[in-house]
């Protein structure tokens, strides 16, 4: 991979922050250090297994589980016959509905692998065993196993994601050149490497729960609620989480089960889902299709966007996975009409996979420019380019930052555009065809407030307190890098507590928002950190500093000292040694001055705080653009990914080491999401029979290119305190669309439908 | 998994009696064994260690030909040097399958015994029907996701590929299975489902293959294995080809050609008539494109594997192609 040199005005190489540091925690992690959620050492933990449906939908009319309860082991079998006294919690945005009962372990069956019958035993093996001995019988109902099922139907219309400006069914009728296609993705999951699991423990009316989690105090809200005891009462513990990609926001059912044994039990319980349980127990990526007509003048000008998405959804909830997220912002259009409707399917609630929304929705438009493009016979490049959108045609804001003409610019020039040839299959090595094409993306700019503690201590550490996050994406290592450079001193003098519910709150390690938010609350407790030293240097009687005149202090190199004077300059322990104290603690968060105690909790544990892109004076979102070169065997069908280029505007970044590989990430996701990952339902029990990595392929690193990232962005101080967007979600957005333009122009064949396997091609 | 008990067995008289017991199974490298264990398939009562005995790890290759142990492990046969110049075939085949962690600790004679990757058969506590699992049972795949179902030697009965990729360049080069004393042809070895999908070998309870022997070939020593599949490693065959070719002194009339499929089989696929197509013949591309297409006499699509029919014959003249083209056969 190529690893391009610090750019000038995206890192703002301008201090600490900014700078390339080395991954904080890395060392934990390569030596095994770095404990997870279910490597935790709990004495006389018992083991909880899940007994699934194997029907899509109906009712359970007997569980036989005789011979289990009396099987080796056995501590505890729950069917849906015991009462778990569970009421439902509250959702994202801290909505409660009163008193309504929740069953983790439903006798009305909504999907295939859904928990049924859960069973503690003394260890693993025996509660797999017993698992084996029940026996279920069903009364069963029709289902609708995908959205592909013949029975699926329209769906339901989302009322909020109806979006109509101009008059686009008109100005599509007069456009002389128009394009309309079908474009869809399959269900996709997280697979994370670490899969997920828990381990429960109570003592009294005290819970902890060691589990991993994108969200300590959300997640511990759910177990406050679901038990009816005080927030304070629920210990979540993840300090390190092996992925997550939007599958580790919330407690699900089987944590609610493995923490109602445990309290039955009254021992600790740990409940590890197995792999194929990782596909059935959360919802991955749902499955969506699109249509999208383009409506543009013989020049290219695009005159109208008419688009009608859907996506598939449980019979139980409703979770847009919204096709038109991307579609009304990428483009200048006067004429735009969009709507989004969900299907009910027999699955488990889909849920957010990165890039959620943005990214099948990019996958739409910007396959449909292409097609554009070569309706036209124009430069995809060119046509993407005379649409700019000056500002945001669906809010009417300005943007914040937008520096997407540059990266559709600068990456053309890295990538070597100008010397394509426009013509399908006109660019071949020996047999191999080969394709270039481009894809845009985005992603919002969500701003939530968080919370953090600094401590100064008497030896000079200075240690960062916080309940977020680190699920890899850098935040010890950005949170070190802040604390080091507000006192002037080196990383490795800082030390990071992160990952318990019990610590400040903060902002979900989701949507991208975590870093902007944290950092903001780090900076300012270490601000304030720092201006107590210096009042209490310059006003302490037993300070050396006391006399010198001077009403500020500096912190640089490890010294304090006046500024720009001689005089006495001391390192951090030196001062704290003169000043008498132990330690020096600041609390701050970003909630506006004189928030109740009620609206902290509120601003922790829900998402009722969290800021869209577009709710001040601006439009703020994240940019990038992709540039992916393939080689098509057409014999064989099979594509390659030889090279990519993508070029992103993210504001500022805090440390442009941990952002590449967090795009990277993204890009190789997004060859995944291209060329290989596709859940097969069987229509006939609605049950993704690919539930394994041996069988739901992600990519190796064969499959991973010359990746080449470059960074057009410039701090944007509307986006966040420090002037970074954010940077996680963006990397998979447009990956999809470039791939699929890239075999279209090696093969001219147009695939509208993800996966690009093989069939399709030959 | 359910407890079971562990014997490492001291000398093959000794493995074989053990394993003669109800419930036994031999545990070579382990990698096929666990991962059944864990998906609830295999239930094994006694797993007998044969990876201590002696002198069934050797690799011997004269001029006769090679003789393989079978608890050499895939890694160690791919990397060999004499393997790799008088059957590359057979080296490409093993080196081209699963990962290097896998390689490292699977055997040969354990990689002749994996066993299918049906989605179905691997589902036991999801799908009752399997009647390679339970005899009578039924399929529950027929019907179902068949996108890596066999097209060729299926049954009323089972659709499901053989995996592997080693047998694949075995069964070309007319390689036995060593079973003590007993010698099986690699193409007897292997069963068709028929009515009987449980019965994938000839081996019977207790049985212990002690080596794999492959004459040397002209054909063997020019041959290769080419493996198609959607991600770039670590991935089964969508379709593969082992072929070997030898041409007449006149160099582009074909003496011997060797032509086996991959992950298109009930069983590793020998394809006799489009090497009977070949012989004698000099290769020009339509000729090899139209004797790779007789592979697929008798070819069955479930639908979701239709698109094999049309792949692997393409993998067979590609390979054939790549071969003629290094001997400088094919213009
Ligand atoms: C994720 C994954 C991907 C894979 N990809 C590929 C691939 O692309 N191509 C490919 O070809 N293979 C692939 N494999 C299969 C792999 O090659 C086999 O698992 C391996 O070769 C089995 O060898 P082993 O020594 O580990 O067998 P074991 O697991 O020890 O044994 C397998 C079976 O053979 C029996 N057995 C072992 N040795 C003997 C003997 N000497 N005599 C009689 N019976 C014996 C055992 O009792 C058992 O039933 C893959 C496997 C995995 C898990
Ligand atoms: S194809 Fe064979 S292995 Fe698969 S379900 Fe049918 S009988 Fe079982």
């Amino acid at each position: 991979m190529t690893i391009m040199p610090p750019r000038k005005h995206g890192d703002a190489s301008d201090g600490v922050v900014g700078g390339r540091q080395t991954r904080f925690e890395g060392s934990l992690k390569v030596t095994g250090a770095a404990t997870y959620a279910l490597e935790y050492p709990v004495e006389n933990v018992a083991h909880a297994v899940l007994v699934q449906s194997t029907i899509p939908a109906g009712r359970v009319l007997n569980v036989n589980a005789e011979t289990a309860r009396a099987a080796p082991g056995v501590l505890l079998v729950l069917t849906p016959e015991d009462d778990l006294g569970f009421t439902v919690a509250s959702d994202w945005g801290g909505n409660r509905p009163e008193n309504q009962p929740y069953y983790p372990l439903p006798r009305h069956v909504q999907f295939n692998g859904q928990p049924i019958v859960a069973i503690v035993a003394e260890n693993r093996e025996q509660a797999f065993e017993a698992a084996k001995l029940v026996s279920i019988t069903y009364e069963e109902a029709p289902h609708v196993a995908s959205l592909d099922d013949p029975n699926a139907g329209e769906g339901k219309l989302m009322g909020n994601l109806v979006f109509n400006w101009g008059d686009a069914e008109a100005a599509l009728a007069a456009a002389p050149v128009q394009i309309e296609g079908t474009y869809s993705t399959p269900r996709e999951y997280h697979v994370a490497m670490e899969p997920h699991g828990l381990t429960v423990k109570w003592d009294g009316d005290q819970i902890t729960v060691w589990e991993p989690s994108q969200w300590s105090h959300g997640m511990a809200r759910t177990y406050s609620e679901w038990f009816d005891i005080p927030y304070e009462n629920v210990r979540l513990i993840s300090p390190f989480i092996g992925g997550g990609f939007g599958s580790k926001g919330a407690a699900l059912a089987h944590g609610a089960v493995a923490a109602f044994a445990a309290r039955k039990l009254g021992r600790p319980v740990k409940l590890a889902l197995t792999r194929p349980q990782n596909f059935t127990n959360y919802g991955g990526r749902a499955a969506t299709r699109q249509t999208i007509r383009l409506g543009a003048t013989e020049d290219g000008i695009l005159q109208a966007i008419v688009h009608r998405g859907a996506s598939e959804t449980s019979t139980y909830a409703d979770w847009p996975e919204q096709t038109g997220a991307a579609t009304p912002i990428l483009y200048k259009v006067e004429n735009f009409s969009s709507e989004h409707r969900v299907v009910p399917v027999n699955t488990v609630t889909p849920g957010a996979l990165r890039g959620p929304g943005k990214n099948p929705s990019s996958f739409g438009i910007e396959s449909a420019m292409e097609e554009l493009a070569y309706k036209l016979g124009m430069d995809p490049l060119e046509l993407r380019l005379k649409n700019y959108a000056d500002h945001d045609y669906q809010s009417g804001k300005p943007w914040s930052t937008r520096r997407l003409r540059e990266a559709l610019t600068e990456g053309a020039e890295a990538f070597g555009w100008s010397r394509r040839s426009h013509a399908p299959r006109s660019m071949r090595d020996g047999r191999t065809l080969i394709g270039w094409g481009i894809g845009c993306g985005t992603f919002p700019v969500l701003q939530a407030p968080s919370e953090a503690l600094i401590r100064v201590l008497a030896n000079g550490r200075v240690e960062v307190v916080s309940g977020a996050i680190d699920m890899g994406q850098g935040t010890y290592t950005v949170l070190a890098q802040t604390a080091a450079e507000v006192f002037g001193i080196p990383v490795d003098q800082v030390e990071v507590h992160l990952g318990d519910s019990r610590l400040p709150g903060s902002a979900i390690a989701g949507g991208s928002m975590l870093a902007g938010s944290i950092l903001g609350a780090v900076h300012k407790a270490a601000t304030a950190a720092r201006d107590e030293l210096i009042g209490l240097a310059l006003n302490d009687e037993n300070s050396p500093l006391r006399d010198t005149g001077a009403n500020t202090l500096t912190f640089s190199e490890g010294r304090i000292a006046v500024p720009r004077g001689e005089g006495p300059s001391l390192s951090l322990p030196e001062l704290m040694a003169a000043l008498g104290r132990d330690e020096i603690e600041t609390r701050r968060n970003t909630l506006p001055d004189g928030a109740s105690a009620q609206e902290h909790h509120q601003a922790w544990t829900t998402m009722a705080k969290v800021q869209g892109p577009t709710m001040g004076e601006y439009s703020m979102h994240s940019w990038c653009a992709h540039f992916a070169e393939v080689r098509v065997d057409e014999d064989f069908g099979t594509v390659r990914v030889s090279r990519i280029v993508s070029a992103f505007d993210c504001g500022r970044l805090y440390n442009p080491r941990m952002v590449e590989s967090q795009w990277r990430g993204g890009i190789i996701m997004g060859i995944g999401q291209a060329l290989l990952e596709e859940g097969l339902v069987d229509m006939r029990n609605g049950r993704t029979v690919n539930n394994n990595m041996g069988d739901y392929l992600v990519p190796t690193n064969a499959d991973v290119p010359d990746i080449q990232v470059i960074s057009v962005g410039v701090p944007d101080y509307g986006a966040s305190a420090l002037g970074g967007k954010g940077v996680g979600e963006v990397g998979i957005v447009g990956v999809a669309p470039a791939i699929a333009n890239a075999v279209f122009h090696a093969t001219g064949k147009r695939v509208r439908d993800l996966p690009i396997t093989l069939e399709k091609l030959i | 998994m359910r407890d079971f008990s562990y014997l490492r067995a001291t000398s093959a008289d000794d493995a074989q009696k053990a394993a003669l017991q109800a419930g036994a199974v031999l545990l070579a490298g382990g990698t096929t064994l666990l991962d059944l264990a864990k998906c609830g398939v295999t239930e094994p009562e006694t797993v007998v260690d044969i990876t201590h005995l002696s002198s069934l790890d050797g690799i011997a290759v004269d001029e006769g030909g090679a003789t393989i142990g079978a608890l050499a492990r895939m890694s160690e046969v791919a990397d060999h040097r004499e393997i790799k110049a008088a059957f590359p075939a057979v080296s490409e085949s093993l080196s081209l399958a699963a990962s290097a962690q896998l390689r490292n600790m699977a055997t040969m004679g354990g990689n002749l015994l994996q066993r299918t990757r049906c989605s179905y058969f691997r589902e036991p506590g999801v799908f009752a029907a399997c009647n390679k699992r339970n005899p009578g049972s039924g399929c529950s795949a027929i019907g179902g996701v068949t996108r890596n179902h066999a097209i060729l030697g299926t049954s009323d009965a089972c659709i499901a590929t053989y995996p592997g990729d080693l047998a694949v360049a075995l069964v070309a080069f007319d390689a036995t299975v060593e079973i003590g004393s007993r010698r099986v042809p690699v193409d007897d070895f292997f069963l068709l489902p028929g009515n009987t999908p449980d019965r994938e070998t000839v081996l019977e309870k207790g049985d212990i293959i002690t080596a794999i022997s492959i004459p040397a070939s002209a054909a063997a020593r020019n041959s290769t294995y080419l493996k198609v599949r959607d991600r770039q490693s670590y991935e089964f065959a969508a379709a593969s080809a082992a072929v070997g070719l030898e041409f007449e002194a006149d160099g582009r009339t074909v003496r011997d050609i060797r032509v086996a499929l991959g992950g298109v089989a009930t069983k590793p696929w020998r394809a006799r008539a489009v090497e009977q197509a070949l012989v004698g013949k000099a290769l020009d591309a339509e000729t090899v494109e139209k004797a790779s297409s007789l592979a697929m006499e008798g070819a069955v699509s479930q639908g979701g594997n239709h698109y094999k029919i049309e792949l692997a014959p393409r993998v067979i003249t590609r390979a054939i192609e790549q071969l003629g083209l290094k001997v400088g056969g094919l213009a």
